[in-house]
């Protein structure tokens, strides 16, 4: 219902960073087509932070982006991804969520909402926004009114469990990501089963095994963000 | 006229970014001016009282039909320090958003493009409560409620308040906030004639003081 609102960024806008990325897709998105907004939600600690400041390294040379951060306290998450330098300062925005960084993402999207389309009136357009959820419990997933696609970020030093238990983020997100398998052996997390469970509960949903800290493991996420962006481009707007 | 629209409109879960806001709570807690249910409760009413009558004087101005721009100024006048400024038009422009969505009509097309920045909460609440068939009373009273229930809700996260005894406060606060409600539905039958000089300019000077404090502070919970 907020979807027809979004639609601020200029039109008719043919833009394009050079280079599709292996996607095979042309960057120009027809139409002036507003950014994909990708949705990163989880329990706090499990990499969400980590794997936002992957992905701008690895796609900030291809693809226009910028980040919004829902941090509950300080603006922790915002001045890592600052000190990091992972993006230019204008394109990181911090929302504040009073308490409960939930509703921010779902009940009530209007601060990221403002926060996601002020950047793309002050940045021109884009091709990638990621908003980054305060970090919460299983259930909290992401409003269809504030992202096109979710990923759910958990990890196996949080219990080899989480994917059998399911809930919302884990059954439905469109990209679960099983963060920092170079923990396992030290937490004795099986691997296996929790792929297995996870595809038990997702069906065909896709999951990632990965260590997104360690060389080249946000390489699957990014592949994701590149296939979705090649068909968020390709539908008409 | 379907009275049922201000439950919608006044409902903390209606989605207007409220949530975030604690009215100046936050900073009156961490500085220790509020620790218990009693201290809410006076808190609550010394805001109900300045900034809510403010804010329900304009509210009810705008549902009548005047200039909101003229209103958009006099809340400007009637508000001191720029923090609240800024969390007034932010907290208006995300309430344009929600309400255009769910009451669409003209006059909130006008406003939000000539206030692309935001029209002041009270207004931006006026002009809702018009757009949805309200009377002038209706939107002094849903600007009266909303002065103290997002403070109310901020204190019970921020003091672990017993939820009971909180919503209690705002209970045992009705008869304030009918008598703000009245006050400035009273104000608001002479903008006509007298301008917008004849709605209340209440202030409350350690509300807007501590709203400063609180924007400059690093870690807080809520943004204002
Ligand atoms: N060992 C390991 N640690 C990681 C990995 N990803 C993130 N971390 C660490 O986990 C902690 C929390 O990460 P962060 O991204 O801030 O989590 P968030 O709360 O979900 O944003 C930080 O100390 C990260 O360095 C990983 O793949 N492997
Ligand atoms: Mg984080």
């Amino acid at each position: 219902m907020h979807l027809h609102h979004s639609d601020t960024s200029p039109d008719g806008h043919t833009h394009g960073p050079n280079g599709s990325g292996g996607s095979g897709g042309s960057p120009q998105r027809p139409g002036g087509r507003r950014a994909l907004r990708v949705g990163l939600g989880g329990p706090v600690g499990s990499g969400k932070t980590a794997t936002v400041a992957a992905l701008c390294r690895t796609l900030r040379g291809e693809l226009s982006i910028a980040v919004v951060t829902n941090d509950i306290y300080t603006r922790e998450d915002a001045e890592f991804l600052l000190r990091e330098a992972v993006l230019p300062a204008e394109r990181i925005t911090a929302v504040q969520t009073g308490a409960c960084p939930h509703t921010a993402i779902r009940d009530d999207i209007s601060a990221n909402l403002e926060a996601v389309e002020d950047l793309e009136e002050r940045l021109g357009p884009l091709d990638v926004i990621l908003v980054e959820s305060g970090g919460d419990n299983l259930t909290a997933t992401f409003s269809k009114g504030l992202v096109d696609a979710q990923i759910f970020v958990i990890d196996v030093a949080g219990g080899d469990d989480i994917p059998r238990k399911g809930g919302p983020g884990v059954t439905t997100s469109d990209l679960l990501v099983i963060n920092k398998t170079d923990l396992a052996p030290h937490v004795g997390a099986d691997l296996e089963a929790m792929a297995r469970d996870a595809k038990a509960q997702r069906g065909d949903l896709p999951t990632v095994l990965t260590a997104v800290k360690s060389t080249g493991g946000i390489t699957p996420v990014a592949g994701w963000i590149r296939e979705r962006l090649t068909a968020w481009t390709a539908c008409p707007a | 006229m379907n009275r049922a629209a201000l439950l919608v409109l006044a409902d903390g879960r209606f989605p207007a970014g409220g949530h975030a806001h604690s009215g100046g709570a936050e900073e009156a807690i961490t500085a220790g001016r509020v620790r218990d249910v009693a201290d809410l409760r006076e808190f609550c009413r010394g805001r109900l009282h300045t900034s809510g009558l403010v804010a329900a004087g304009l509210a009810a101005a705008a549902a009548t039909g005047y200039d909101p721009l003229l209103l958009d100024e006099a809340a400007d006048a009637r508000t001191a320090a720029p923090a609240l400024r800024r969390t007034s038009r932010r907290l208006g422009r995300q309430l344009l958003r929600a309400a255009r969505a769910t009451w669409p009509c003209a006059e909130l097309d006008d406003l939000a493009a000539t206030r692309p920045g935001g029209a002041h909460q009270s207004v931006v609440l006026g002009l809702t409560a018009r757009g949805a068939g309200l009377l002038p009373v209706d939107a002094a009273y849903a600007a009266a409620y909303e002065s103290i229930s997002g403070p109310v809700a901020a204190a019970v996260r921020l003091l672990r308040l017993d939820p009971f005894d909180a919503t209690a406060v705002l209970a045992h606060l009705a008869a304030d906030i009918d008598h703000v409600a009245a006050q400035a539905a009273e104000a608001a039958q002479h903008v006509h004639t007298d301008g917008v000089a004849a709605l209340p300019a209440a202030s409350a000077p350690l509300l807007d003081l501590t709203a400063e404090q609180h924007a400059t502070r690093p870690a807080r919970l809520f943004a204002s």
